[in-house]
């Protein structure tokens, strides 16, 4: 092990130049959200712009911690960073407060903690320690069993929270698992049948059969002419077509009739304007009205007059795409992409199967969400409330991402230590 | 032993390339390619407050204020802000029912929760007064000034006309007008729209998500401020078209007054009329269909300039003034009447008694039938006029410089052209060629086709008095300062008629007054007028009663003519009210108590039958 000082020489500067900006651009956004000429100060801890400015600090010095803590720490205790983290998730479940629907956080000193969000960072540990491990190999059906397990247990024990978002991020690790060796058709049948139960509800349920025999046609063609094959394809296709008729049977005339709605609701097929339908549509607004330099600092009438909801949290892209427009959003998706693929070279060149994995679900978890909460923004997405990493307003989801992301650092910096 | 699946990397790597590249091309085309979403932010916290300005006044030929604007007050609604308001105490105030105010909130609410609809227009002053002081008891609810027309005296409704709100027709071919905005729609008020309306500004105001007020955009950058409308000076004698009224009470027909030195109108009277308070604001709906749905009084019918009469007798000047200058007549021609102008079928255009022969003078002053039967005949027969189609066409051109047959182009929308038949009206009626001046003799004593507006009469006698010329009659004189006259009635119309012709008609028109003519009766002392009696057979039941006439002799000051429907001779109705009104112009009192309170209680509204428009 080398000298202390040494940890600062080995950082990777992208990362954190990257995390700086995107923090110091989030805190910009959300005092422009909720800004108030006739509230001055910027220090006030009673308005969010001034909390979130303590978040930030305070999560500095969190990031600045886990620097400054042994190499080995994370690895070594992963497992039960993962175990303390599932142990508050039940006991949120019966001592959570319940803000706005969903029971999921902690309140003690005027703080409110919510356990799930850390709870992806000990999930990532956990799946990477396990992962790393010489014998596991997961392609093998029971390791794969463990490892799925590993990540549903948290995404359940949210769930059961009514976190809803947040529980469907843990489906991000299949990047994780893809990268480990899972099988392609396995990871392929993963993002295909939920993709195929959406479309069988939105589209001509006949429509759908015709395309699919049309990729049979293909796979037909192309591929060796053997009995075999034609049999397999035949029953792929078969099989898909019992699938889109019995998605479509379940939802129809399974389902109570409120659940049918929220299903609806949720796939785009009926648009609520007074709910979910009116923040989309204010955020389409916001954003398209930006135009291509926005209109500028402080001056986005959208967020500036409440028009868009959640506008500080979930929302907080409308700000970006109002006052910054065309020019800032590019800015912002560009800088997220940037730190996206700086953290997979970074972990390819870790000579820890830790770290690498460790790495791979960092960018997993801020890919989904930067996935979903712009695409939601943007109307390509339903709404599902989750922040967008380092820019929405809140402590819990700034210091976990934090947390998630100068682990990865650590991790990192301490790959010269390795032999 | 999963560096085998490094390049898996690439796949991952891809995929956040492709999700980013996606969000980069969404952003592009919602943020640069679509304006649709800079409308609907601009809509979300624009609110446009149109400033409405004043309408222009009204004055009339001494300054007297006609019509002018009074304050009144459109109640608004913004329904998410109506809460615990005070239900009934407000449908009391506005004299509605609770089922009309939930019914008003639903509508404005289908509009807009957030922004302001109408909940109920113009409420007078006086009512305002009412609902002010309980304003705060119905939160949500909020007064926005407009302006009612009002009107001094209740007179000339018809030249006035009435404002109502621009209909989705008007709004479409004019961008000026939105919904909700006022346009003149008949009368000076829709002649004169575009002095009189103004110019509306526009305040922007930002508000937030719960429509609350938020300032100025931009600092009031594009704000622009209402310009009052611009102020009319009418011709119009009040007390003489409220006089005029006065005497045309319970009678049909019309008085219109001319300065024949200007072609001002001193005064424009359509009787029955209405009060033109009737059609202003909230009562405006229910009043119009009342008086629209008035079919034996058709109060809304502007006899002036829309009703065509024939003139009877009146109509002998003119042939007098176009037998002169077509060469077939002088003051000395002289027929001798034995009753009637034989037709040749054993039929006769009936004739009163009379000495005979007479002369031209004394044919007017007597109004000899027989006499202007043939002064026509000789006209359209005349050699070298090579047919009577000829002929006939040469009396017609002579006839519509007079100002017949044609609008004026007066400022009052409606005027009618009335009817001097063309040749081919009668070419078709008998036949190309195959009539002859016999055929259409009744036009000669002014019968038959013949029709002409009481507007027109009133510019023959203003003719006559001027001797040979007219100028256009118009109701405006000045737009927005006394002394800036309307350019387009300073031109002078010349008739064809030589103006040398003209004195034999006046002195004829002035005995029909003076030396025992059929205007006799009606004479006043001390003002030389001239008129001419007209007795207009129809078939609404009794003949028209017609009077033209003008005063002084010399110097005229005043043209009039007067139709009362269905009153008899000329000289039982409408020559005692022309002369009562001459005499109330130049004397500016009326000293003959007896005939104007006679003329006043004469009530003949039963004497016709319903007029058939």
């Amino acid at each position: 092990m080398r000298e202390r000082h040494s940890v600062f020489e080995h950082i990777d500067w992208w990362l954190v130049i990257i995390f700086l900006l995107l923090v110091v651009m989030g805190w910009l956004n959300i005092y422009a959200a909720v800004y108030d000429e006739n509230h001055g100060s910027i220090v006030d801890m009673h308005v969010k712009y001034g909390k979130q400015m303590a978040w930030i600090l305070a999560g500095l010095f969190l990031g600045l911690i886990v620097l400054l803590i042994d190499g080995k720490f994370f690895s070594q205790f992963a497992y039960l960073i993962y175990i303390f983290c599932i142990l508050l998730l039940i006991a949120v479940i019966f001592t959570g407060k319940e803000i706005s629907g969903s029971k999921s956080w902690f309140q003690f000193a005027g703080i409110a903690l919510q356990p799930g969000e850390f709870a992806k960072m000990g999930t990532a540990l956990a799946l990477a320690k396990f992962l790393s491990k010489n014998e596991t190999d997961i392609r093998k059906r029971k390791e794969l069993f463990v490892a799925i397990c590993l990540i549903l247990f948290p995404s359940v024990l949210i769930f059961l929270e009514h976190d809803t978002g947040s529980a469907i991020v843990f489906f991000s690790f299949i990047f994780v698992l893809y990268r480990a060796g899972l099988s392609e058709k396995l990871v392929i049948g993963f993002v295909l049948v939920p993709l195929l139960a959406v479309l069988s509800l939105l589209i001509n349920k006949f429509i759908i059969l015709g395309f699919l025999f049309i990729i049979a046609l293909f796979f037909f063609l192309y591929s060796k002419r053997k009995i075999r094959n034609i049999i397999l394809i035949s029953l792929v296709y078969l099989g898909s077509a019992g699938f889109v008729f019995s998605v479509d049977y379940a939802v129809n005339h399974i389902l109570e009739p409120h659940q049918r709605v929220r299903v609806n609701v949720l796939i785009g097929k009926e648009i609520d304007l007074k709910g979910a339908g009116y923040n989309v549509n204010q955020s389409l607004i916001a954003i398209g009205s930006g135009g291509a330099w926005g209109k500028g600092f402080l001056k986005g009438t959208q967020t500036k007059y409440n028009f868009v909801p959640e506008q500080s949290t979930d929302f907080i892209f409308c700000t970006v795409g109002e006052e910054w427009g065309f020019a800032g959003s590019f800015v912002v998706v560009g800088l997220f992409i940037a730190l996206l693929i700086r953290i997979i070279l970074v972990a390819e060149r870790q000579r820890s199967r830790f770290s690498r994995f460790y790495g791979y679900g960092v960018a997993s978890i801020i890919f989904f969400h930067f996935m979903i909460n712009i695409g939601m923004t943007l109307s390509l997405i339903p709404v599902i409330g989750i922040p967008l990493p380092f820019f929405s307003y809140g402590g819990s989801s700034l210091w976990a991402f934090t947390l998630l992301l100068f682990i990865f650092i650590r991790q990192d910096s301490y790959r010269y230590e390795l032999l | 032993m999963e560096r085998v699946y490094a390049n898996r990397k690439f796949i991952v790597i891809g995929l956040f390339l492709v999700i980013g590249l996606a969000y980069v091309i969404r952003l592009f085309f919602i943020q640069i390619v679509a304006d649709k979403y800079v409308l609907s932010a601009n809509n979300n916290v624009l609110r446009y407050i149109t400033q409405y300005p004043a309408r222009g006044l009204v004055y009339d030929r001494y300054g007297k204020l006609l019509v002018y604007n009074e304050a009144a007050y459109d109640l608004m609604v913004i329904p998410k802000q109506v809460k615990n308001v005070d239900t009934a105490e407000l449908c009391r105030l506005l004299e509605i029912e609770k089922k009309d105010f939930v019914e008003r909130v639903e509508k404005a609410r289908n509009y807009s929760p957030y922004r302001p609809s109408i909940f109920e227009s113009q409420i007078t002053r006086e009512n305002y007064g009412y609902l002010e002081e309980k304003m705060f008891r119905f939160p949500g609810f909020f007064v926005q000034p407009r302006t009612l027309r009002k009107y001094t005296y209740p007179i000339a409704a018809h030249t006035f006309g009435y404002i109502g709100e621009a209909g989705p027709e008007v709004i479409e071919i004019n961008p000026y007008y939105k919904s909700g905005d006022y346009i003149g729609i008949s009368g000076v008020e829709k002649s004169y729209e575009e002095q009189l309306r103004g110019k509306k500004g526009m305040k922007i105001r930002v508000v937030d998500v719960l429509n609350r007020d938020k300032g100025s955009f931009q600092g009031g950058k594009y704000d622009t401020i209402a310009y009052t409308g611009t102020d009319l000076y009418s011709s119009l004698d009040a007390d003489l078209q409220a006089y005029g009224e006065q005497l045309m009470a319970g009678k049909k027909g019309s008085i219109v007054a001319i300065e024949p030195s200007t072609g001002e109108i001193l005064c424009i009277i359509t009787s029955p009329s209405y009060d033109p308070n009737l059609l202003v604001g909230r009562i405006r709906r229910t009043n119009y269909t009342k008086l629209l749905e008035d079919s034996i009084m058709v109060p809304l019918f502007n006899r002036a300039l829309m009703a065509s009469y024939p003139p009877g007798s009146t109509f002998k000047v003119v042939d007098a003034l176009v037998g002169q200058q077509v060469g077939v007549l002088t003051p000395e021609t002289r027929y001798f009447c034995p009753g009637g102008f034989p037709l040749g079928n054993g039929k006769k255009v009936a004739c009163h008694s009379h000495f005979s022969p007479l002369d031209l003078r004394q044919s007017i002053q007597h109004s000899c039938n027989t006499y202007y039967c043939r002064v026509f005949k000789s006209i359209i027969d005349k050699r070298p006029f090579t047919s009577t189609r000829a002929g006939y066409e040469i009396w017609r051109n002579l006839v519509m410089s007079l100002g017949f047959g044609h609008k004026f182009g007066i400022d009052i929308p409606g005027e009618l052209n009335g009817n001097i038949p063309s040749s081919n009206y009668y070419d078709r009626y008998h036949g190309k060629n195959r009539w002859t001046s016999m055929a259409i003799i009744s036009l000669g004593i002014g019968q038959g086709e013949i029709g002409i507006t009481p507007l027109q009469m009133a510019n023959l006698a203003a003719l006559i008095s001027n001797r040979g010329f007219y100028y256009t009659p118009h109701i405006i004189k000045a737009i927005g300062k006394k002394d800036n006259l309307n350019k387009e009635f300073l031109v002078k119309h010349v008739c064809g008629i030589d103006p040398q012709y003209f004195p034999i008609v006046v002195e004829a028109m002035h005995d029909v007054m003076e030396a025992g003519g059929t205007g006799f009766a009606s004479r006043v002392d001390g003002i030389e007028i001239c008129g001419k009696t007209g007795t207009a057979q129809n078939p609404h039941g009794k003949n028209h009663s017609i009077f033209i006439s003008f005063a002084p002799k010399d110097n005229p000051r005043i043209a009039v003519a007067v139709v009362v429907e269905n009153a008899g001779f000329g000289a039982t109705y409408a020559a005692p009210i022309a002369t009562l009104m001459i005499e109330k112009y130049i004397n500016r009192e009326v000293k003959r108590k007896d005939v104007e309170q006679s003329m006043i209680s004469g009530n003949l509204l039963n004497k016709g039958k319903v007029i058939d428009q």
